[in-house]
């Protein structure tokens, strides 16, 4: 037996897991024989029209046949079974991905999701049937970037990006403008070349070279965000690529639409370029003022959903959507829109709707996503197949590698102009991996795929060489780029999430770097940063934001979120006072308050509770943790598609399995220990609370009564530390574990508790007994000194 | 030209020398003394008070007086004056400088360093050293002042909040009954060592007169 189960485990895998894997195999199958079926069944339909005039005809001749009991009708529902069925292997080949022990973290996935794409590419053409045109442009452009972008768009992070911009334009503008032209350039002169031999190439003009090189210079956000999710990069670098490939997207509209326009004319003039520009500055701009627009309709519209709570998330989805389509309509960067879109509603619209609506819109926009990009990658390989084909060797391994001389040499020469005007310079590390980093994907292709035959008569050749380059970044570049980041020893992402100290301080710095421009006399970017918040607070929320959240200064905001996650997890988790932290403290409330003479007599009125009566349950909640707030450097898992920000619901289900069972134990402990003691079981207190509890002696021993889930604040009078603080933690104690004793059994999920890491000691009880300084308890875990309000 | 050129450039060396900025940026900061004080030779709190757009600010007060408060004059001296100098004007904004691409990471942590004791010296208004409860309570109820009615609880609550995390990082074992004073300089660096104070805490300084244009950027 052991010997069996130790075969087991090296390979990581057990009975569930190969049987997923048979499952995904199968599917594939399926998948590839389906269409075999769906192309023989227009010949039925076919056959069924012929006959049914027919049969409308005769209808004295109609014979009765029996009643069909089971009967085929694929085509009735072939299109939409294809599509789910596409979805379905894509979403399988993830997990399958991940259940191979080491392969996820050598290969990115982008890569594997390609040839997977090829695989089953190659099983249908080997059936012999025609590979659906998966990689339709309308398809990608409609369906399957949006949600990427708006996800993008949606979580964007602001300070970064703003304190970037004018970089990050850099690289997208003249940087692509470059690109398109070097590779263009020197891609025809390249093709000119050999005059001797006039091969099919000396036929290239130099606009279809030009329009081949705008394809191909884009950098991809696709690709972009799959490959650099995985290596963790720190912040600056990742927004400074991933911003370059969204807003090249202006720049790769106008050229593309430019050259293909002219492509057919022949000529280019001086009018044309000059139109091209002013082009550029309508599709960017307006990009942005259609989503704006959009962004503010849905920020607007979000202030009136407190009674209809369920279709918020439908409202961020359907405005951000109908800003790219309506930007698609002029011709406008659709791209440019939904972040624009995105990045606009997002602060007023978080602020209004419900906690459990913007879960819902970050899991959609995650799910979304990334079946999208796994969809992507799958096509991509599946449309290889397909092709059409043509191979040049010398037209592809030129363009290969001038794609990569271009972009070397671009972002050294606008590093260098950049870094001019940079406070935080760019160094040679951050160049090389801003290059090695620029990365084409199926934008790209699909570009490609568009070209019409009759103008481009090169067209199989510009796919193939698009698709060589695709594979080369996606595959060589993605893949080892995780090692040259370790290798340079590149600065990668700082895990730790904001601390409050931080917000505080970025607030301060903020207000101080202000008032020194103000005293310096000139209207510097802090002045005017300064300028737009003022305004945004005193017209902009209060129009968009409901109710009173609309005067609430950030830092409160920023409190306020953080305590209510706080509650969230404290109350879920049962009230057992193990919070998890990153660094276990024993610090609490008491550490830090001025030390007060103990009260003269424990008489209520002198030591009521804090002044505010609560309000509501959510006053209470936040007078609990602010006397218990502890965290601080919470463990955050990084920004990933594949993981969600910083949700400790998720994470440790082990971890709260284990704790479940460990309460379980002590609980049956716990009730055998009950018989032995003579005075009923109090509520376990901390040994300080004890002490002072011993001092004024009935209330110590009086069980208390069990409270609902709503803790009360309760004033112990005899406690000699702030009476706000202690009581109110063993009250919600109390309440938490009553309950958790109950419902320990049948508790299935509501008790999550967040990951925890980089601590060593796990089942810090919840439950301990009152320990009477003259009687130390018979248990062995009340050796543990617990830590007060750990 | 000739005698009082030279003079004032020797004037301007020295400071230069001291505070690291360059002549523009010294002539610069010159007119803007000038400006500020009336042309007289050292300016008050109520000439600084006097700036229109400060009056926005919620730490206005703490901001001034920190240009009047010896601490930051590096020459070990406590307390405040009533008037100051061009000198100590331009010591005070020598904290404000921005590295260049020349600066080590010696130099960058030096700089780090006064950055953030000119941060600490602003919260420290008694100058014991630390950065007591109430102290840091009063930073944070004018960073809200402005921000309209919130109650005094939540600014209250905001830095009990922030100080606990401060003891939570800095003195995690802390027993029961131990008591934690208050945020030392070494705790502040600590607990402020995310957010890369030398880069961020800058301003661009001008090397053109702004007096006749009135946008903001150029090259420091």
């Amino acid at each position: 037996m052991p010997a069996k189960r130790d075969s087991h485990s090296p390979a990581g895998k057990s009975l569930p897991e190969r049987g997923l894997l048979l499952l995904i195999v199968l599917v594939l199958l399926q998948g590839s024989v389906l269409p075999l079926g769906a192309a023989s069944s227009p010949n039925t339909s076919r056959n069924d029209y012929v006959d049914n005039p027919q049969v409308k005809v005769g209808k004295s001749n109609y014979t009765k046949k029996a009643f069909p009991v089971l009967t085929l009708d694929y085509h009735h529902i072939q299109a939409p079974f294809e599509i789910s069925l596409w979805i379905l292997l894509a979403s399988l080949m993830k997990l399958g991905f991940h259940l191979i022990p080491r392969l996820s973290g050598i290969v990115p996935e982008s890569c594997l999701l390609i040839t997977v794409g090829l695989l089953v590419g190659g099983l249908i053409k080997l059936a012999g049937e025609d590979v659906p045109p998966v990689l339709d442009s309308r398809l990608f452009f409609l369906c399957l970037l949006p949600p990427i972008i708006l996800d993008a768009g949606y979580f964007l992070p602001i300070r970064p990006f703003m304190e970037n911009l004018g970089t990050i334009l850099m690289f997208a503008v003249v940087g692509t403008l470059w690109n398109a032209f070097f590779i263009g350039g020197l891609l025809y002169a390249v093709c000119q070349i050999q005059p001797a031999n006039p091969s099919i190439l000396h036929k290239i003009e130099l606009l279809p070279c030009l329009l081949f090189g705008s394809i191909i210079s884009a950098v991809d956000p696709v690709a972009v965000l799959a490959v650099f999710e995985e290596i963790h990069i720190n912040e600056l670098l990742h927004i400074l690529v991933f911003g370059e490939s969204l807003l090249n997207d202006a720049v790769t509209v106008v050229l593309y639409h430019l050259f293909e326009e002219y492509s057919g004319a022949g000529t280019v003039t001086v009018l044309d370029c000059f139109l091209g520009i002013i082009s550029f500055l309508v599709v960017a701009i307006g990009g942005v003022l259609v989503g704006v627009i959009y962004g503010l309709l849905a920020a607007f519209t979000s202030r009136f959903t407190s009674h209809v709570r369920v279709i918020e998330p439908l409202f961020v989805f359907v405005y951000a959507y109908m800003a790219y389509l309506s930007a698609e309509v002029f011709h406008l960067s659709g791209i440019m829109a939904l972040i624009a879109c995105g990045a606009t509603m997002r602060p007023y619209v978080e602020a209004n709707i419900s906690h459990k609506s913007h879960t819902t819109v970050k899991y959609f926009l995650k799910m979304w996503s990334s079946v999208s990009e796994t969809l992507i990658f799958i096509f991509l390989g599946v449309a290889t197949v397909d092709g059409p084909h043509h191979w040049n060797w010398t037209f592809v391994t030129v363009t290969v590698l001038l794609c990569l001389v271009s972009r070397v040499i671009g972002v050294v020469g606008l590093t260098y102009v950049i870094n001019k005007f940079r406070i935080v310079k760019l160094t040679t590390k951050d160049q090389f991996i801003i290059a090695y980093g620029g990365l084409r994907g199926a934008i790209a292709f699909s570009l490609g795929f568009l070209l019409k035959k009759d103008l481009f008569p090169m067209r199989e050749m510009f796919l193939t060489a698009i698709i060589t380059v695709v594979f080369f970044t996606v595959f060589v570049q993605g893949m080892t780029i995780q090692p040259l980041v370790e290798l340079l020893a590149v600065k990668k992402k700082q895990e730790a999430k904001r601390t409050i100290n931080e917000e505080i301080h970025t607030q301060f710095l903020d207000h101080l770097l202000t008032g020194i421009e103000d005293i310096c006399g000139h209207y510097g970017h802090h002045h005017w940063k300064d300028k737009l918040n003022r305004f945004n607070k005193k017209y902009v929320k209060k129009c968009l934001i409901a109710g009173e959240r609309s005067k609430e200064p950030q830092l409160i905001a920023f409190y306020h979120k953080m305590e209510f996650k706080q509650a969230i997890e404290m109350v879920e988790s049962g009230g057992g006072f193990k919070m998890p932290s990153a660094m276990p403290s024993t610090v609490s409330m008491q550490n830090i308050q001025p030390k007060k003479p103990p009260p003269a007599k424990p008489v209520e009125k002198a030591e009521k509770a804090p002044s505010q009566l609560p309000k509501g349950r959510e006053e209470e909640i936040r007078k609990i943790l602010r006397s218990n707030l502890q965290r601080t450097r919470l463990r955050l898992r990084s920004y990933n598609r594949h993981t969600l920000v910083a949700d400790p619901f998720e994470d440790g289900f082990d971890d709260l399995l284990i704790k479940k069972q460990k309460m379980i134990e002590l609980e049956k402990k716990i009730k055998d220990m009950n018989n032995y003691l003579t005075v009923p079981a109090a509520p376990p207190d901390s040994p300080t609370m004890c002490r002072a509890r011993l001092s004024s002696d009935p209330q110590s021993y009086r069980a208390k009564p069990e409270s609902d889930s709503v803790p009360t604040i309760h004033v112990d009078l005899a406690s000699p530390q702030s009476p706000d603080s202690v009581n109110v933690m063993d009250e919600f104690r109390r309440a938490g574990q009553q309950r958790g004793g109950e419902r320990g059994e049948e508790d299935q999920g509501l008790m999550m508790r967040p990951h925890k890491t980089g601590e060593g000691a796990d089942g810090k009880d919840p439950q301990k007994l009152t320990r009477c300084l003259s009687d130390p308890g018979p248990s062995a875990d009340e050796e543990e000194d617990q830590p007060f309000l750990a | 030209m000739g005698a009082s050129q030279t003079r004032a450039e020797h004037q301007y060396q020295d400071l230069a020398d001291k505070t690291g900025f360059s002549f523009e940026q010294i002539k610069n900061l010159f007119q803007r003394f000038q400006q500020l004080s009336g042309n007289e030779e050292t300016i008050s709190r109520a000439n600084l008070d006097s700036i229109p757009a400060l009056a926005n600010n919620p730490i206005r007060k703490q901001i001034i007086g920190a240009f009047f408060d010896k601490r930051n004059q590096h020459q070990d001296e406590v307390g405040s004056c009533d008037q100051i100098g061009f000198e100590q004007f331009l010591m005070v904004m020598s904290h404000f400088r921005p590295p260049n691409l020349r600066t080590t990471d010696e130099e960058k942590e030096a700089m780090r360093k006064e950055k953030l004791r000119f941060l600490f010296n602003m919260h420290d208004s008694d100058n014991d050293g630390t950065i007591t409860l109430a102290e840091y309570r009063k930073v944070v109820e004018e960073l809200l002042s402005k921000s309209g009615e919130i109650g005094q609880e939540t600014a209250k609550a905001i830095a009990d909040a922030a100080m606990l995390e401060v003891a939570s990082i800095n003195v995690p074992n802390m027993g029961p009954e131990e008591f934690y004073e208050g945020i030392t300089f070494e705790h502040f660096e600590e607990i402020l060592k995310g957010l890369e104070m030398e880069s961020r805490m800058h301003i661009r300084f001008l090397d053109v007169d702004t007096s006749t244009m009135r946008c903001g950027k150029s090259q420091s």
